[in-house]
């Protein structure tokens, strides 16, 4: 829900990338989206692979050395930096070497992008593009862009006023702004190239994504299932703006791109119109399944991967059937939108739990055979190992405590919900656990093909279904359900888990007091970064989860670390602090009303944070002395 | 939109005067006390920009009993309403919000409405939600965007099993349109749906300037645990602010006729059984 969106951009600039190969299973990230020549891509690098004892091992096919292009870093969202002269062994020495202040309020989920000696960082609404130069000491604004986002109908998104960050490529920028444009940006002048309207705010459609940019096309999809829109991608020419495709999440097959090409695995998934007949009569219009997490691009198959949000705005048990083709996961063409497959991570979801999240692209090899697989740490609490080429599941393994189902039918796909744990209305329902931010929200993982382990950033939570609660709304009297977050097992609400894919089980875990909300980076030098709400910005071991190094920021981090090779030659390390967003707004809000039921130090931890952190956006920036 | 509505603004226009009429002579400087209202500018007949709404006369009517001048924060009614206006401190008072409503301190109620079935007059009224009438009709009702927050209308259809023929609007519309939430009362009017069932002063108000005839029929039962269809609405301010709830109490009590005359102008059913206690 909620409000509840994000993808982005892609890179032309490979030479980072085939300057610094780690990659020993060769999938050429950059074959077809480079313009600025062909990678040159070695493959037999060391420390390419992570080896277990299985005698499997787990592979990535790509990582960012000296720029940050995208906000996942690599189409294959590993977010990986090829650097290392940052590592375990000197990270303590790390210090601040500059700040800057956004000058905004909401929540900074952004990830800074760097191109050059340029660094780009843009905000939450207003969504202010800055260009700052890497050449000047303390990096001097160059330029900025101001969009200037509707806010005349204040309140109309009230929910979620976070951008996930711009991307970039052949010389322009992309940001999505609150109030549904995409517009591109001269990277040089800022000059505003173009600015197309893709989401109507009046219609509660927002757009908070982070673009991506695939063979010169600008994926972009919308936010707001909060308010029952209907769910898109669309893809704009990089060079002009004009939309190209656009393909919905519900609907008629025409709408959702859906033709002969399209070949799911499962059954459920197979059939004409399913985004019309899974829904009772109109529903699937206003059904949610808004695209606003992250997108993956596999060059050797040509195929863009990723989720949609849950249905809405009905309860469930208003809206029976699976209401395709929510809460699940697209892959798609990114030429003409074609979808190739599909798989539904909770058909008929019943805790708004999108299916937005990261996908993250790596190669398994086991038993002498290497298969391209989609490694996908999922809000419902599993991560799913799947085929990248047919969306088969080839593991499904727990990683937060699971109340809420037994599992997945491998033979079905399907989701195994617990009868007993289904809310609702009226009646109370205890320790649903994952709740609904989901055992993982938005908050990207980073992958390192040298550990072969995934550094998730997650929640442990879960809710109860007290009762009714009146609310009101638009003129509107209403009853809901009041819903109590507390912490899962262990009474912590955060963890960073080191997952290994081929074992299918945590290296090591970190338990944090709050929700970890924000990404995770992960270098060559084995140093996994990642912030945390109480604002600590936070360096571990890769291998072991030791904490080696830590500095506090301005305010709650939930933002996205990025590594970049500066103009002097050094390795630096950014962040974007800015407390806010989904946790920062509401979550904050609503546990300290909530005390008695709440578990003991519930509601008095929430209150802490509220009282150590202000809002405001600021970047900081750290390297070596 | 508001010339469309002439006896409601002139009922308007009448009360109000006779608000400035009871006060001994007008005040040469303007009062200095502030009384900050947030409201939605763009949803009669509780508020809007131009202060035609039920909550805009009742908030002048307060704001002078109080010797205040009124000003405006305006805010789209979205979630987050609460929390973005009266809690984050950009006003005193919500004129409208549910009397059990937690996140805020509330008055004593000044009104009390009720769901009801709108119809095209001279076909069917429902008697209830039981009535067969709804198991065949083309049922309209505002959907919240919340799994598990909708309106007790939505849910008690589903109680029943009736899906299929039930049309859902979005209470948010389309903002750029007047007063977004009027579109499920207009889908009466069109034929788009044969009945509405809508919260009391959005039915009345529409229904009674729709160019087709509309009739109105209270909700039965009144109460299907755990939902309510009768509202108990009052001001609310900030929890701590007990002074100022206090001082609306007292305005309350004191202008229970002048309000009562506001909501008739504006066609607000009013419920006035007391077999649901007030609070």
């Amino acid at each position: 829900m909620n409000a509840n969106g994000l993808p982005f951009r892609p890179g032309t600039k490979c030479w980072s990338i085939g300057a610094h190969t780690f990659v020993v299973t060769a999938l050429l990230v950059c074959l077809g989206a480079c313009r600025s020549g062909p990678p040159e891509t070695r493959s037999g690098a060391s420390g390419a692979t992570g080896s277990t004892p299985t005698g499997g091992t787990v592979t990535a096919t790509s990582g960012v050395a000296n720029e940050w292009t995208m906000a996942p870093g690599d189409y294959a969202n590993t977010r990986f930096s090829t650097l290392s002269d940052i590592n375990t062994t000197n990270v303590n020495q790390l210090r601040e070497a500059w700040t800057f202040a956004t000058g905004t309020l909401g929540g900074h989920e952004a990830a800074p992008l760097v191109v050059g000696s340029t660094m780009f960082v843009v905000t939450p609404f207003p969504n202010t593009l800055y260009a700052l130069d890497l050449t000047k000491p303390g990096g001097a604004i160059k330029w900025r862009y101001d969009p200037d986002p509707q806010s005349a109908a204040k309140g109309v998104a009230c929910c979620d006023t976070v951008n996930r960050g711009a991307a970039y490529a052949d010389g322009r920028v992309f940001i999505n702004t609150l109030d549904g444009f995409t517009a591109a940006v001269d990277a040089e002048t800022g000059r505003q190239l173009w600015k197309t309207q893709l989401g109507d705010i009046n219609l509660g459609e927002t757009i908070t994504m982070a673009p991506m940019v695939v063979k010169g096309k600008v994926l972009v999809g919308n936010s707001g299932g909060e308010f029952g829109v209907r769910g898109w991608l669309a893809a704009l020419d990089a060079a002009t703006g004009a939309i190209a495709w656009r393909a919905y999440s519900t609907g008629p097959d025409r709408d959702v791109l859906i033709g002969p090409n399209f070949k799911p695995y499962y059954e459920s998934d197979k059939g004409t119109d399913l985004g019309t007949k899974t829904w009772p009569s109109e529903a699937w219009k206003m059904g949610g399944g808004a695209v606003w997490g992250w997108i993956s691009y596999d060059p050797q198959l040509d195929l863009i991967f990723y989720g949609t949000s849950n249905p809405g705005p009905w309860n469930p048990d208003q809206r029976p059937g699976d209401n395709k083709w929510t809460a699940g996961i697209f892959a798609r063409d990114p030429d003409d939108g074609d979808a190739k497959w599909f798989y539904q991570f909770s058909p008929h979801d019943l805790y708004d739990h999108d299916g937005v999240n990261e996908n993250v692209l790596v190669t398994l090899n086991v038993n002498g055979q290497s298969r391209p697989v989609i490694v996908r740490p999922e809000r419902n609490g599993y991560v799913y190992v799947l085929d990248r080429a047919t969306g088969e599941i080839l593991s499904v393994t727990p990683f937060v405590h699971i109340t809420s189902s037994t599992g997945v039918d491998l033979q079905t796909g399907r989701l195994q919900y617990v009868e007993a744990k289904k809310p609702r209305v009226g009646v109370v329902v205890r320790d649903i656990c994952p709740a609904a931010p989901g055992a993982k929200d938005w908050q990207p993982s980073s992958f390192s093909p040298r550990t072969g382990l995934l550094y998730m950033p997650h929640n442990n939570l879960c809710m109860d279904f007290e009762g009714m609660e009146t609310s009101y709304i638009a003129g509107t009297p209403y009853v809901g359900a009041e819903v109590v977050f507390k912490p899962g097992p262990g009474g912590h609400l955060g963890e960073v888990t080191a997952w290994d894919p081929v074992k299918a089980q945590p290296a090591w875990k970190i338990k944090e007091p709050f929700m970890a909300w924000s990404g995770t980076l992960v270098t060559a030098g084995d140093v996994v970064f990642y912030g945390t709400m109480d604002g600590w910005f936070k360096a571990v071991d890769g291998r072991s989860g030791k904490e080696l190094w830590k500095a506090k920021t301005a305010s709650g981090i939930i933002g996205q670390p990025i590594s970049y090779r500066g103009p002097d030659g050094k390795q630096y390390i950014a962040v974007l602090a800015g407390i806010g967003g989904w946790p920062g707004a509401v979550i904050v809000n609503e546990l300290d009303t909530r005390d008695p039921t709440a578990g003991a130090g519930w509601g008095e931890t929430m209150k802490s944070l509220q009282a150590s952190q202000t809002k405001g956006g600021v970047l900081h920036v750290f390297s070596l002395p | 939109m508001s010339s469309a509505f002439p006896s409601v603004a002139a009922a308007a226009v009448l009360s109000m005067a006779a608000v400035s009429c009871a006060r001994p002579a007008p005040v040469p400087d303007a009062p200095s006390r502030v009384l900050r209202v947030c409201a939605d500018p763009n949803n009669l007949p509780f508020s809007n920009r131009a202060l035609e709404g039920f909550e805009n006369r009742i908030a002048s009517l307060v704001a002078d009993r109080l010797d205040a001048k009124v000003e405006y924060e305006w805010w789209a009614q979205r979630r987050g309403f609460v929390r973005n206006t009266l809690r984050a401190g950009l006003c005193d008072v919500v004129m409208g919000l549910p009397s059990r409503m937690e996140m805020a301190a509330t008055t004593q109620p000044y009104y009390r409405s009720s769901y009801m079935f709108v119809t095209r007059r001279g076909t069917h009224q429902p008697a209830s939600f039981d009535d067969a009438f709804l198991k065949t009709a083309k049922v309209g009702v505002h959907i919240i965007g919340d799994d598990f927050s909708n309106s007790p209308p939505a849910h008690a259809l589903s109680n029943r099993g009736l899906i299929d023929n039930v049309r859902g609007y979005s209470v948010y519309g389309n903002y750029k349109s007047p007063n977004p939430p009027a579109e499920l009362i207009r889908a009466v009017e069109q034929g788009e749906i044969d009945v509405a069932i809508a919260w009391g002063p959005l039915a009345g108000y529409f229904a009674q300037v729709s160019k087709v005839p509309l009739q109105l029929t209270r909700v039965m039962p009144e109460r299907e645990p755990p939902f309510p269809f009768v509202f108990d609405m009052s001001m609310a301010v900030a929890r701590s602010n007990t002074a100022l709830k206090d001082e609306l109490d007292k305005v309350i009590t004191d202008n229970k006729p002048a309000i009562d005359a506001i909501l008739r102008a504006f066609a607000v059913p009013i419920v006035d059984d007391r077999k649901v206690a007030s609070r």
